[in-house]
């Protein structure tokens, strides 16, 4: 990652010390964040759902605010242990700030007898995010690499990406739908952030474990108060993550899934859950890795055209449109493309998952589909048993 | 424009109505900033709402709004088409029937004797049908009222002989585009968006209310599975078959969902109507 800001060489910190800083401590990073001129953000409470907002002070994250998740329903609920981070992730992902759902690319217009290209304005503050969860990091790993790393560079994508601060909170509260466990996303998290923030709430106190995890980081970490982590600290971390772990009670057999579904094309519980889904696309927009896009331009009466970037979903009939009809035109042929895309083809295409586990495509499907249910299904009537290869899992 | 330039002749626009209540063609008087540009553009040769002054036909572009519902709209429409280049069919009414579709599901007559009167007076079709079922129509704009800004694209399209960029989709992922918080699934409220086509930018969910379906069904809509799972979470039979039975209420996907109510009501009253008592 490179950055624009210019952070001072760190001061006794290093990427080994680890850290404990309180609730005030907390509010001195966020503040700290701010003088170098970061634009904070972080999960807020608006209209009755925690989702990514601006954070000005700590004051601003959902202080005591808990959820309840479960296949199309989602509530939150207010205690006063003073919990910051005691949530699951809502239907807002990170992705929305890297790759917003609607996105003018350029415009022209005829100025005397040329054609002249605009670029819209792309400049931003930095961005800085305090409570991503390790699911949305991994999200982003996923994105960085579909986005980035590819043949095409998204530069729209890289300009708000590469310079971004990142502090994660370990989750001590995964929701029912949550299974990041088993693929390999959370609850912890040991890389890709620049600080890492793991909240402890017990007989020792209220504060927060800080793991440094970049050199600016480290440079953030200095000018707040903190004291050295002790083996209690780390204990409890550990304990907590080892909980967080078995309270997940759904999974997805991560090394098997990608063959499963690729000797499944044909199954008849793509027809079952065809009957329930309502091609409604809410799972795409929730899901922190879907990238699909489409490009449109438009014209006005003077000639200007304006070239634009939406965000598109495989359960839209447009979405698979060729000459003369969609590819897609079944429900059951659109469920099915979402699902082995995120799980089979994703290996194939980017040799990894195209899930983490998050659960927001089981919470915030209307009708509460549940992609770990589907794939329990399928596996139960494994249709064949031929190995595909170049996927984790064939032998 | 100097002297020796030809000028070249403006496309004409015509707007119709139908069975309607005028709000869709008003859209067009909505557009405030756009009309006089476009007026520059087209050359408005029939629109009562606007101007007297009208210019006989063919039309390069024809905007219809209202569904059929007179013998005499019947042969009227293919006069309409006949003398249009283009037809874009503007609104619910035009688009699905609309909500004076109702009495296509009631027995002739019923809907008319308890509104007016003196229903004798009247002489209309038992039925509300949209254009598309008389006349080859060339693009649909849905809702009630039509968004201004889908009718200004669907106009800049044809001057400039593209594809308009008008969405299909459901309403719910112009939910999620503009980060409203679901209120079906974390409120429970009743919501259409999941099997309505999007174009008004969900705008009712973004003031606290469900969408009560007026741009019609998106093109896959399941709306079936999405009233089973409102009745699961409590709304009545009745209050679902209301939802799908308003502007949009003989739209294929909608209509059965309306319709059902009428059907189980009919089915539980012989269920619970002991002999001795009278047919209603
Ligand atoms: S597929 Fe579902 S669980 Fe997996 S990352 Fe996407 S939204 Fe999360
Ligand atoms: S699952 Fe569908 S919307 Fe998501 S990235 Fe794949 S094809 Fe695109
Ligand atoms: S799986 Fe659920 S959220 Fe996704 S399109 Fe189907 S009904 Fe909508
Ligand atoms: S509020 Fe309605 S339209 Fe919006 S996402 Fe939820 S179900 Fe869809």
């Amino acid at each position: 990652m490179s950055t624009a800001i210019n952070h001072s060489s760190s001061i006794g910190l290093d990427l080994q010390t680890i850290v404990v800083l309180t609730v005030e401590g907390l509010d001195e990073f966020v503040a700290r964040l701010r003088a170098l001129g970061y634009e904070v953000m972080g999960p807020t409470l608006r209209d009755g759902a925690i989702v990514p907002g601006p954070v000005n002070s700590s004051k601003d994250l959902p202080r005591g605010v808990h959820d309840l998740q479960s296949p199309g329903s989602y509530r939150v609920m207010r205690e006063d242990d003073g919990e910051i981070f005691g949530w699951a992730v809502g239907p807002g992902s990170w992705k929305n700030e890297y790759f917003p759902p609607s996105q003018v690319m350029w415009r022209s217009e005829i100025v005397g007898d040329t054609l002249v290209f605009r670029q819209p304005d792309r400049s931003h503050a930095l961005l800085a995010i305090v409570g991503a969860r390790p699911c949305d990091v991994a999200a982003l790993r996923i994105l960085d690499h579909v986005l980035e790393e590819g043949v095409h560079r998204d530069s729209r994508y890289s300009e708000r990406r590469d310079s971004n601060f990142i502090a994660v909170v370990e989750c001590a509260s995964p929701a029912d739908t949550c299974f990041c466990a088993s693929m390999k996303s959370g609850p912890g998290i040991d890389e890709d952030f620049d600080v890492a923030l793991t909240e402890l709430n017990d007989e020792l106190g209220h504060r927060f474990i800080a793991r440094i995890g970049s050199p600016r980081g480290a440079d953030v970490l200095s000018s707040v108060s903190t004291r050295p982590a002790n083996e209690l600290d780390l204990e409890a971390r550990a304990l907590l993550l080892e909980t967080a772990s078995r309270a997940m009670s759904r999974s997805l057999p991560f090394d098997e899934v990608a063959n499963l579904l690729a000797r499944n094309v044909e199954h008849p519980r793509w027809l079952d859950v065809a009957e329930r889904c309502l091609s409604c696309g809410n799972c795409t927009s929730v899901c922190p890795t879907c990238f699909c896009s489409d490009v449109h331009d438009t014209t006005d009466t003077s000639g200007a055209i304006e070239r634009r970037r939406t965000w598109s979903s495989c359960f839209d009939l447009e979405h698979s449109y060729l000459h003369g009809g969609s590819v897609h035109e079944s429900s059951s042929s659109r469920y099915r493309q979402w699902m082995t895309h995120k799980l089979s083809t994703w290996w194939d295409q980017f040799d990894s998952t195209g899930c983490v586990g998050c659960g927001r495509c089981i919470v915030w499907c209307p009708v509460g589909i549940d992609i770990t249910e589907e794939v329990a299904a399928i596996a139960a009537h494994d249709q064949a048993r031929v190995a595909v290869p170049s996927r984790p899992g064939a032998s | 424009m100097s002297d020796a330039t030809v000028p070249i002749p403006r496309p004409t626009l015509a707007v119709w109505k139908f069975a309607s209540c005028d709000g869709c063609q008003l859209s067009l008087l909505d557009c405030e900033d756009e009309l006089l540009t476009l007026a520059k553009a087209v050359r408005i040769a029939h629109f009562t709402e606007m101007t007297r002054a009208s210019t006989l036909g063919p039309y390069d572009i024809s905007l219809v709004e209202g569904s059929i519902t007179t013998a005499e709209d019947v042969e009227r429409i293919k006069v309409v088409r006949a003398n249009s280049r283009f037809l874009v069919t503007i609104g619910a009414c035009a688009a699905t029937g609309g909500v004076q579709a109702l009495r296509n599901f009631a027995p002739p007559g019923e809907f008319a004797g308890m509104v007016y009167a003196h229903p004798e007076y009247l002489d209309s079709l038992d039925t509300s049908t949209p254009i598309s079922a008389h006349v080859r129509v060339d693009y649909e704009l849905h809702g009630c009222p039509i968004d201004r800004e889908q009718l200004l694209e669907v106009l800049l399209a044809f001057l400039a002989g593209r594809r308009p960029v008008i969405a299909s989709y459901s309403v719910c992922q112009e939910c999620k585009a503009r980060g409203t918080v679901c209120l079906l699934v974390s409120r429970a409220v009743p919501c259409l968006g999941p099997v309505t086509r999007a174009g008004c930018g969900a705008l009712c969910p973004s003031i606290d209310r469900g969408c009560f379906g007026c741009f019609g069904p998106s093109d896959s809509a399941n709306c079936d599975a999405l009233a089973t799972r409102l009745k699961g979470l409590g709304t009545s039979e009745s209050s679902v078959a209301r939802l799908f039975g308003t502007f949009n209420t003989a739209a294929p996907g909608f209509a059965e969902q309306a319709q059902a109510v009428r059907v189980n009501v009919a089915i539980a009253d012989t269920r619970h109507r002991t002999p001795e008592e009278p047919r209603p």
